[in-house]
């Protein structure tokens, strides 16, 4: 069984004890998705404010959860201001790889070759924001499948609030 | 008289060692692990015994059918049901309850018809009368839960006017509340309604008496009480099932079958459509004649006193740092108990917290506990539960006491 260690790391804990754009938007203009873990009952509300290019100017984030939702949709945060939604998508594709685990990997010691999970897989476009960083951290939640889910709630929602802020048309 | 102290030397599961260390099972009102006795009983079914009931001419099929049936006189003696073939076999107390709304409520409740439950249900208890509103128009209403809590009854005969049905826990899952069924079954009574108990908390724990506490109905699951997965009960009076209309259709359920129609089987086995699961039930009536042999009262004296040492061995370890919800005092409460654990840089989050649990061995449940509208009422979206049984003891209460002290450790700066 992996460690403790491996799952709450300092910059985890740190996101969750001081969360970044915490909050909420108006809405409209920005647009507001909902989403909730029935499981557990945590719930995460992901606001977005998209201008006529497509660049997410203003995000916030509310609900309440656990330390690894909570430091997730922190980082997520973080890392979307600022970006156009293509990378914004992008960065969720990539985020939920990162996530992904196979049956094979469970009981493993969730090592990079064992997982499957190589860097290049997780390279979002390479850019130098610290916040990409800070995502890596998250890659020790896949060695606890049970909060892989926690992990990837924030990152599902905001999924849905793109899709409402920029319907495919 | 007390519990035999080598108790846990029954229960081969905990023998176990998880992470370096013993397996501490605090989760037992999420569901109950199973002595040798029960484990050896229901392979002994399938090495000696198996074939299908009620159909085949041989002896081993009359041994089979003399399984299931003897199993469900246990059940009836264990709870002083007045008749045996009141007793129906469900795959669990979620089941139970679905029979209850769609053969007794698809019968009896119209557009209009008030169901009565509780803000402390389990929604197993909720969402089949929500089914109901979506379809039929019935009328749901709540008993509001107090900060204590216990019921508020203060509006109970103004819930009850009109009402057909009061459906109410016996033991709440997330609290720990002991309610007073024959006080709540005379109220409804009295208004004209029958009373359904989900008894899935109780049952295991405590004495059960189905003719004192004065219900129409009873509810509970196999699984909870050392029994194995895939069994449950609904006990209810001989003339209401008499008239009720068949719940699953198919085998085992008919008298006759034409191609115009078909009649249906006596009760009980007019609601038990298809094979049964006979080895869960002679597993289950393993477990009743293991509880029958501890004795429910011991089980009951055992609990009590070990709630309290818990409840006491946590408020001193952890002073105001964690809050317990529910009934103070350990006699008015079943070994349940729900609570949120305020660190020195804010609340821990009951995930973080049965994560870090586990790392030591214990095992707790995180969440909503399937009461959502209770969670509302406490003002919480989740707790951490703790919830004992026979196989509990001081010991598993301090190394859970240090495992919280270590969670509140990580999570403070």
């Amino acid at each position: 069984m992996p460690g403790l260690e491996d799952l709450y790391r300092e910059i985890i804990l740190d996101h969750y004890r001081s969360p970044r754009n915490e909050g909420e938007l108006e809405t409209p203009p920005a647009v507001r998705a909902d989403g909730f873990n029935p499981l557990c009952g945590d719930e995460v509300v992901v606001y977005i404010d998209v201008d006529d290019e497509g660049v997410i100017n203003d995000v916030a984030i509310g609900g309440q959860g656990c330390s690894i939702s909570r430091s997730s949709a922190s980082m997520m945060s973080a890392a979307i201001k600022g970006k156009s939604a293509a990378e914004a998508r992008r960065l969720i594709s990539a985020f939920k790889g990162l996530m992904s685990i196979h049956e094979t990997d469970i009981g493993g010691d969730g090592s990079e070759a064992e997982t499957g999970i190589a860097d290049s897989e997780f390279s979002i476009d390479n850019t130098d924001d610290v916040a990409l960083g800070d995502l890596e951290a998250l890659k020790g939640v896949v060695k606890f499948p049970v909060r892989i889910k926690c992990a990837t709630l924030g990152w599902n929602t905001l999924a849905q609030a793109l899709d409402e802020a920029l319907p495919i048309q | 008289m007390s519990l035999p102290t080598n108790i846990k030397d029954d229960f081969p599961i905990l023998r176990q060692r998880f992470n370096d260390t013993g397996l501490v099972y605090l989760d037992s009102g999420n569901t109950s692990q199973k002595p040798q006795a029960v484990i050896d009983a229901m392979a002994n079914y399938y090495e000696t015994t198996n074939a299908n009931v009620h159909r085949g001419s041989y002896e081993l099929a009359v041994r089979a059918t003399a399984a299931l049936e003897g199993a469900r006189a246990k059940v009836a003696r264990f709870i002083n049901a007045p008749a045996t073939a009141e007793v129906v076999f469900t795959k669990n107390a979620t089941e139970s309850m679905n029979l209850l709304a769609r053969s007794w409520g698809g019968a009896n409740l119209q557009r209009g018809d008030a169901v009565v439950i509780s803000e402390m249900e389990h929604h197993a208890n909720i969402v089949p009368w929500h089914m109901l509103v979506e379809e039929k128009g019935i009328e749901l209403r709540w008993i509001p839960v107090d900060a204590d809590g216990h019921l508020d009854l203060t509006d109970l005969d103004a819930l009850l006017d009109g009402a057909k049905l009061l459906s109410v826990t016996a033991m709440s899952n997330v609290l720990g509340t002991l309610n007073d069924i024959p006080r709540l079954a005379e109220a409804a009574h009295a208004a004209g309604a029958l009373m359904a108990v989900d008894a899935s908390q109780y049952v295991p724990h405590l004495a059960t008496d189905v003719q004192a506490m004065g219900a129409d109905f009873v509810i509970f699951t196999g699984h909870k009480m050392l029994g194995p997965m895939g069994i449950g009960v609904l006990w209810a009076r001989a003339e209401i099932l008499e008239a009720m209309p068949p719940f699953l259709g198919g085998g085992e359920m008919i008298l006759n079958v034409t191609k115009e129609g078909f009649t249906t089987a006596e009760v009980p086995w007019k609601f038990e459509a298809g094979t049964p699961m006979v080895a869960e039930a002679v597993g289950l009536g393993a477990a009743i004649d293991y509880l029958t042999e501890l004795g429910m009262d011991n089980v009951r004296q055992h609990e009590v006193e070990l709630t309290a040492y818990a409840m006491r061995t946590l408020t001193e370890a952890h002073g105001d740092k964690i809050t317990i919800h529910g009934p103070s005092e350990p006699a008015e409460r079943g070994g349940v108990l729900s609570f949120v654990y305020e660190g020195d840089s804010g609340e821990v989050h009951p995930h973080d917290i049965a994560q870090v649990l586990d790392q030591a061995g214990v095992c707790v449940r995180a969440g909503h506990h399937c009461a959502k509208p209770l969670m509302q009422v406490l003002g919480a979206n989740a707790t951490s539960r703790v919830s004992l049984y026979i196989y509990n003891d001081e010991s598993d209460i301090d190394q859970l006491s240090a495992a919280l002290g270590s969670a509140d450790d990580m999570f403070s700066l």
